[in-house]
């Protein structure tokens, strides 16, 4: 897929408007334990993590099961609420909003999510399902609903008869087109994309992402795209932001973090990517050990348990995202300036 | 003039759209139902008694109360058929169906009038655990938290109460205490509305008091599993209100275990009422219940058994019906369950 010949989109990031900033986004688990279920832990699952998503363009959001990134999906729609930090969309926190403000502003954020057989009310026909957007902002007489929602079947490749009929009658890739077509239902402006595609099949997988594209060009819709699946993101994202163990490791516009990437776990991740050629050898890089837990994340930078690059200092202190060319941020100590210090040897 | 034309067809097309509406999840369920015999034939069953409890009077051939001492412990011919060691001593009588009682009451007549009590019971028992123990349930699993481990405690310590001692305590403590109440005051109003039920108000309250909370665990734990569904968190994205969640997407997917699990659970309540009923704490005499019939015919269960055989049957059967359909409901509304226990 990564090698399909992709037009770019129409507005780039680089003239585009802010429409979601982040800011230091900060969720925690409550681990509760003993007789009187008192908190034992914390699940640092979100650890200060800040981005931006301009107008019209899609970002990429990868990383390993666990790091996070369905998190702050969900932090960002408020389907969790994030400990701290501050989700500012349109010049609005979205944290501070509260019952029919909230209920007003939802309408310009919605999901998509990776499961479709979990993703759709198997008791409604689906034309209920798509509908119900509608219905609770108000929208529409029962009849022009019902028009709405054929024409919104139409624009995901789903035909009209298929309104009527249940969840349980469609493949997943069919299920995953009336997911999308529910959250499109709206009009919305920002589309979180939970792992759209990592459940269907990979022809399947193709058609999904290519209508996302198309209806991201005739809606002018943004996109947070999370995903694991490298060759997926480079495919559709237009920057990518990486994460690891709760934190944004390195964000660069596609092309740049593909060619070029800068923080040893990207490079780990991309030298992980198979190639699509058996005589094509590629060098690759194996990290030692497992991703740590997030109750007890390592200290200084996180990924230095396991960093071929581990310095001294990584393990005492945290660097910063920092950008070291425009547009793309390095969380990396090998990038920014330290106090120099003897290097220590290797113990293993 | 093409105009017109293509809007009707375009509303046509619709029509034939909204007319042509799948077969829901729940039609497909009746099908699979219907399909079940045992479960038909518990379903009719059921049905015939509550038509039996409605038209009782017209059915039975004699007022329950009605005695007549001369025909004391009488029993129609065939009986001895049947029971052939009653051949020395018995009187024939056959005016009676299935013989009369120690006082000279008719069984069959008492029978069938007995299923007014049972099956009231059979209603009562699910409403009010379907009301309350479904509503508490809910509450707790939905908000979950500190309020569901409050909520839930609750329910472990009542859970923890032997619930039939319960229940005979607290028959015993307002049976007597409502004697003879004075006119006019709460407890007076409470003993009429006894009264004018036949002695079962208690028995209501008694199972609606222990019924529920099995019903509020199996709901709570059913909302769990749902509220973490990804359909749930798109209606939640898209504005909708917690009630609406509740009752238009958690609801209706948990309804089918729900109403499964009341069924099979309503043989137990019948149980209860008949077990109070034979160790006397149940319907008050001459109100016949298939528990106090069952208790007065054992007296002479050597001599007459028929005085305690049929109203047992009735009882069986009953249960059968229930149990029958209970289990056809479960393997309708899922079918992966088929076959366990």
């Amino acid at each position: 897929m990564a090698n399909e010949a992709v037009s770019p989109n129409p507005i780039s990031a680089k003239n585009g408007r802010v429409l979601l900033e982040v800011r230091n986004l900060v969720k925690y688990f409550p681990v509760r334990g003993g007789i009187f279920r008192h908190v034992v832990a914390w699940v640092k699952a979100v650890d200060d993590v800040s981005f931006t998503i301009h107008e019209g363009e899609t970002l990429g959001l990868v990383g390993e099961s666990g790091c996070g990134k369905t998190t702050v999906g969900q932090a960002i729609l408020r389907l969790t609420e994030p400990t701290r930090g501050q989700v500012i969309f349109d010049g609005q926190d979205l944290l501070k909003l509260k019952g029919e403000a909230l209920k007003r502003a939802r309408r310009n954020l919605q999901i998509v999510f990776q499961d479709p057989y979990g993703s759709l009310d198997p008791r409604l026909p689906i034309e209920e399902s798509i509908a119900e957007g509608l219905h609770i902002h108000g929208i529409g007489t029962p009849a022009e609903r019902f028009e709405i929602v054929l024409e919104m079947l139409r624009k995901v490749g789903m035909e009209d008869y298929h309104a009527m009929r249940y969840p349980h009658e469609f493949s997943g890739g069919q299920r995953q087109r009336i997911g999308i077509a529910r959250a499109l239902v709206l009009r919305p402006k920002f589309l979180v994309l939970d792992e759209p595609v990592s459940a269907l099949d990979v022809s399947i997988q193709a058609q999904v992402l290519n209508l996302l594209r198309d209806l991201q060009r005739e809606f002018g819709l943004t996109y947070l795209f999370i995903a694991h699946n490298l060759g997926v993101v480079e495919h559709i994202s237009d920057r990518v932001a990486v994460m690891y163990l709760g934190k944004i490791v390195e964000v660069a516009p596609r092309d740049v973090l593909f060619g070029n990437p800068m923080h040893p776990y990207t490079q780990a991740l991309m030298s992980a990517i198979p190639i699509p050629d058996p005589t094509v050898k590629r060098q690759r890089i194996i990290l030692k050990g497992d991703v740590p837990s997030p109750l007890n994340p390592p200290a200084g930078c996180r990924f230095h348990p396991r960093c071929p690059m581990a310095m001294g200092i990584c393990a005492r202190q945290e660097p910063e995202l920092r950008e070291v060319a425009p547009g793309h941020f390095v969380h990396c100590w090998l990038y920014q300036p330290h106090e120099a210090e003897p290097v220590t040897a290797q113990t293993d | 003039m093409a105009q017109p034309v293509t809007l009707d067809a375009r509303a046509h097309d619709k029509d034939a759209l909204l007319t042509t509406k799948r077969e829901s999840l729940w039609q497909d369920a009746l099908r699979r139902l219907v399909r079940n015999r045992a479960a038909v034939v518990g379903g009719v069953i059921i049905l015939m008694l509550y038509l039996m409890a409605i038209f009782a009077d017209k059915i039975a051939p004699y007022p329950y109360e009605k005695q007549t001492l001369v025909d004391q412990n009488k029993v129609p011919a065939w009986m001895l058929k049947v029971f052939p060691t009653m051949q020395p001593y018995a009187k024939i009588s056959d005016k009676y169906l299935l013989g009369a009682d120690y006082v000279g009451r008719d069984l069959f007549s008492r029978i069938v009038y007995g299923t007014r009590v049972s099956l009231t019971v059979a209603l009562i028992g699910p409403l009010i655990s379907l009301i309350i123990g479904v509503t508490y349930g809910s509450i707790s699993g939905y908000f979950g938290g500190r309020l569901d481990n409050i909520m839930m405690r609750i329910v472990d310590v009542l859970y923890a109460f032997p619930g039939l001692l319960f229940i005979i305590l607290l028959m015993a403590f307002f049976r007597s205490t409502f004697a003879r109440p004075e006119p006019g005051t709460f407890t007076y109003a409470v003993s009429q509305l006894d009264a004018r039920l036949g002695g079962m108000l208690f028995i209501f309250i008694g199972i609606g008091l222990t019924a529920w909370e099995t019903m509020a665990r199996l709901t709570r734990g059913q909302v769990l599993s749902m509220r973490e569904k990804e359909f749930i968190e798109a209606a939640r994205t898209i504005g909708a209100t917690d009630l609406r969640i509740m009752f238009r997407h958690i609801l209706p997917n948990i309804v089918g275990p729900l109403v499964v699990a009341e069924t099979l659970a309503i043989p137990g309540y019948i149980t209860t009422e008949a077990f109070l009923s034979f160790i006397g704490l149940g319907v008050n005499p001459p109100t016949p219940s298939w528990g106090s019939m069952i208790s007065e015919g054992a007296q002479v269960i050597r001599t007459y058994p028929n005085q305690t055989i049929f109203p047992a049957l009735a009882l069986a059967i009953t249960m059968f019906a229930f149990n029958f359909l209970g289990d056809g409901l479960r393997d309708a509304l899922d079918p992966r369950l088929r076959g366990t226990q």
